[in-house]
């Protein structure tokens, strides 16, 4: 729902770097999203097309790879792959217990470009 | 000389920025004693009604004051203003969620340091106000009856952000098939932490549970 705001942040990131490097054209960005994330990869791109227009970036493709949701045992300090979909209750792998906190998952993460 | 593809290094997260803001505004607020909740839920799940409800109960003991986020109009601030308490109105002007630069804004225009309590009323919304920290030192959310036993399901970011949960409008539940303890059973699955209250704020069933730990948090700040 707010792919706006999240879209012109990453842009606003990608043109800073872009600019830095004396880039003439990005050709892609390479993002790393959490799974909690509700954005979908193909509204993400229409908004990058729209907002990049006339830019350097315009035309860019975003490779978007989908980060696991990781969970910190409360209890014990491991860490591990939490599975939300599924209807079973979380529970650590190493010592059982049900309390944890969230690591990482929902993150918008700008790994790199590709530019020339 | 052919142009070749470079690739460059940016290692950036969007939410940097806000997340470190937001950690910044929450530390200001500990030193000055004022706790800010992040309130959050659906159009219509009560959000409003709860907050007039806790002013009701808490403004002899504590000094309060809200923060209403919509994307347009007062009608919020102007029902919570009638109830005595400093009310100021965000308008978000389009944005889905508030973030931490928005609610600094807001308290600016506070005397927070003579404030107990700041209560923020976010954009009404499930998904998008549980990705951006605000600065709050607890959040919470309203699922109400009506909305359906399912939304933890549909929604699990905003169920594993907050520390309280209020499940209102539970006047309505003989005429439903809100099952409570299914709803109960998939929100502890995703946060085993989280303070669950039933309440209705039309017939005012359950608001002291909710009142009492909000005042106990407040307190213990």
């Amino acid at each position: 729902m707010h792919e706006l705001p999240v879209i012109s942040s990453i842009l606003k990131i990608v043109l800073k770097h872009a600019n830095d490097h004396n880039v003439k054209q990005v050709v892609a960005v390479h993002l790393q999203v959490g799974e909690l994330s509700d954005l979908e990869d193909k509204w993400m791109q229409q908004y990058f097309d729209h907002l990049s227009k006339g830019g350097i970036a315009e035309g860019a493709r975003l490779v978007i790879e989908r980060t696991p949701v990781v969970m910190k045992c409360t209890d014990c300090g491991h860490t591990y792959v939490a599975d939300l979909k599924n209807n079973e209750k979380l529970k650590c792998p190493e010592c059982a217990s049900e309390k944890n906190t969230l690591i990482s998952g929902r993150e918008y993460f700008i790994k790199n470009l590709e530019a020339i | 000389m052919t142009d070749e593809i470079r690739l460059i290094e940016v290692k950036e997260d969007i939410l940097a920025d806000n997340t470190l803001l937001a950690k910044e505004l929450q530390e200001k607020l500990r030193r000055e004693k004022t706790f800010l909740l992040n309130l959050m839920a659906s159009p219509g799940a009560g959000k409003t009604s709860l907050v007039v409800q806790t002013i009701r109960k808490l403004k002899e003991k504590l000094a309060i004051a809200v923060m209403e986020a919509d994307i347009d109009s007062m009608v919020d601030a102007e029902k919570v203003a009638k109830e005595g308490v400093t009310a100021i109105q965000i308008r978000t002007g389009g944005f889905c969620h508030m973030d931490a630069t928005m609610v600094k804004t807001g308290l600016d225009a506070m005397d927070t340091q003579n404030l107990d309590l700041v209560i923020l009323e976010n954009v009404g919304n499930l998904v998008c106000p549980a990705e951006f920290e605000t600065g709050a030192i607890k959040n919470a959310m309203i699922l109400s009856v009506p909305e359906g036993d399912d939304k933890p399901l549909k929604y699990p970011l905003m169920f594993t952000v907050c520390q309280a949960m209020v499940i209102n409008k539970i006047d309505y539940l003989t005429l439903s098939d809100f099952d409570i303890q299914k709803c109960k059973d998939h929100v502890l699955k995703l946060n085993p932490d989280i303070k669950i209250f039933e309440v209705s704020c039309r017939t005012g069933e359950g608001i002291d549970e909710w009142v009492q730990w909000l005042y106990d948090e407040v307190k213990s700040l």
